[in-house]
């Protein structure tokens, strides 16, 4: 069966990819925010993770509001990123997974998840910053991505306890394919922020590391607030956090942090950034 | 903080739901279709014919010509689009930032700064 080795928190804003490109990292605004991500890059180079299931939001590249999934997963074995109007870099292809895609969709329908399923699927800044952060150069080809695309933007949106309970279902089918894979789970975006409104600029540092904290040790708790009560606590993108949610999902049993950073602001938002690993119970 | 539209649950938030989707799909559909360089030429070439092209109404083209976001947020654009616009005009998040709270940039970012490290 493929095993779920561990999960990576990250913030996928486009201003990071502006900061690669223009070569940046090494700036007093962006050092403290790049510092954090050495551990996790040799975690993975050391891991080797054969797949790793994204969790993102698409921000107006793939989907427009004429129909708008609420959980969308791509089970093509190739995603292009594309030009999303203000000139950040495209990357190369990302390699997909078709097989455990549809083993995956396969399952979270039976489950009483709903997904619209996507053969072709532009994926944007929220899945491409991540992985060029996680393999600088865009280094990535050999890894194995299925984008879980979940809608952040028009309300009615899913609830976070319903993120959570997207992530245990994904758990559940990822451990019942029949491979040797190993998988790693990235939760990507977040984490307080408002870009929108006379309230731009809302940032709530304490909440994001309550957040951090909780999202390790009791995830439960992070799924009794209500999107409103993120917005209202966090600012209105917030919301994001249910990619983390979903991403904690996926963990069963002891869940060890192994790394943790948090910078704020880069660009409007507070950047959390998170290595975890879970020991499964038999 | 000035807050223009006591209706929305959130101070300063304009909550994107159904009610704002439907009333700035045509305003939405143009600025995602910025996108395409070729779109976003043609929008700069003859704004005016553009909006027309996409039907938008006499308050959303006025808010397009003042850059006025906070407009097109009450006329039912969504942040994601909105972008779209706000990049084709070359400005980036904080500019957009300090547009609609009244600020300058400069005191939009030391705002950010504050909040980011817990002293406001």
């Amino acid at each position: 069966m493929a095993t779920i080795i561990g999960a990576v928190t990250t913030s996928h804003i486009p201003a990071i990819a502006n900061a690669m490109a223009n070569k940046l990292e090494e700036t007093p605004y962006w050092k403290p925010f790049f510092d954090g991500y050495p551990p996790v890059r040799k975690w993975l180079n050391e891991k080797k993770p054969d797949v790793i299931v994204l969790f993102y939001n698409d921000h107006g590249l793939e989907f427009f509001i004429d129909k708008k999934p609420t959980f969308a997963i791509g089970v093509a074995d190739e995603y292009h990123n594309s030009d999303e109007g203000w000139g950040i870099a495209t990357i190369p292809p990302v390699t997909g997974e078709s097989e455990l895609s549809w083993h995956i969709a396969n399952s979270l329908v039976e489950d009483g998840f709903d997904m619209t399923i996507c053969q072709e699927m532009k994926v944007d800044h929220g899945l491409t910053v991540p992985l060029s952060l996680m393999w600088p150069g865009n280094d990535y080809g050999h890894v194995k991505v299925i984008p879980v695309c979940i809608n952040c933007e028009q309300h009615p949106m899913p609830q976070p306890k319903r993120c959570y309970a997207l992530g245990q279902a994904i758990g559940k089918a990822i451990e019942s394919f029949d491979s040797d894979m190993t998988v790693a789970i990235f939760g990507t975006g977040g984490l307080s922020h408002q870009l929108d409104g006379e309230a731009a600029g809302t940032l709530n540092r304490k909440f994001d590391l309550e957040c951090m904290d909780k999202l390790v040790a009791c995830p439960e708790e992070l799924t009794q607030y209500s999107n409103l009560d993120l917005v209202k606590i966090g600012g209105a993108q917030t919301v994001e956090l249910n990619m983390w949610i979903a991403m904690r999902g996926v963990l069963r049993g002891k869940v060890t942090e192994l790394h943790c950073n948090y910078h704020a602001p880069i660009s409007n938002t507070g950047a959390g950034l998170l290595l975890l690993e879970h020991e499964m119970p038999e | 903080m000035t807050v223009k539209d006591p209706t929305q649950p959130v101070p300063g938030t304009y909550l994107f739901d159904g009610k704002m989707a439907k009333k700035g799909y045509g305003l939405n559909k143009m600025c995602f279709s910025f996108n395409e360089q070729a779109a976003r030429d043609e929008f700069n070439q003859d704004p005016d014919a553009y909006c027309a092209k996409f039907g938008l109404t006499d308050r959303q083209i006025n808010a397009i010509h003042e850059r006025d976001i906070i407009g097109l947020l009450q006329e039912g654009g969504s942040i994601y689009y909105v972008a779209k616009f706000a990049g084709l005009l070359k400005l980036n998040m904080q500019d957009i930032g300090a547009i609609q709270t009244g600020m300058t940039v400069d005191e939009f970012k030391a705002m950010l700064v504050r909040r980011g490290s817990g002293e406001e």
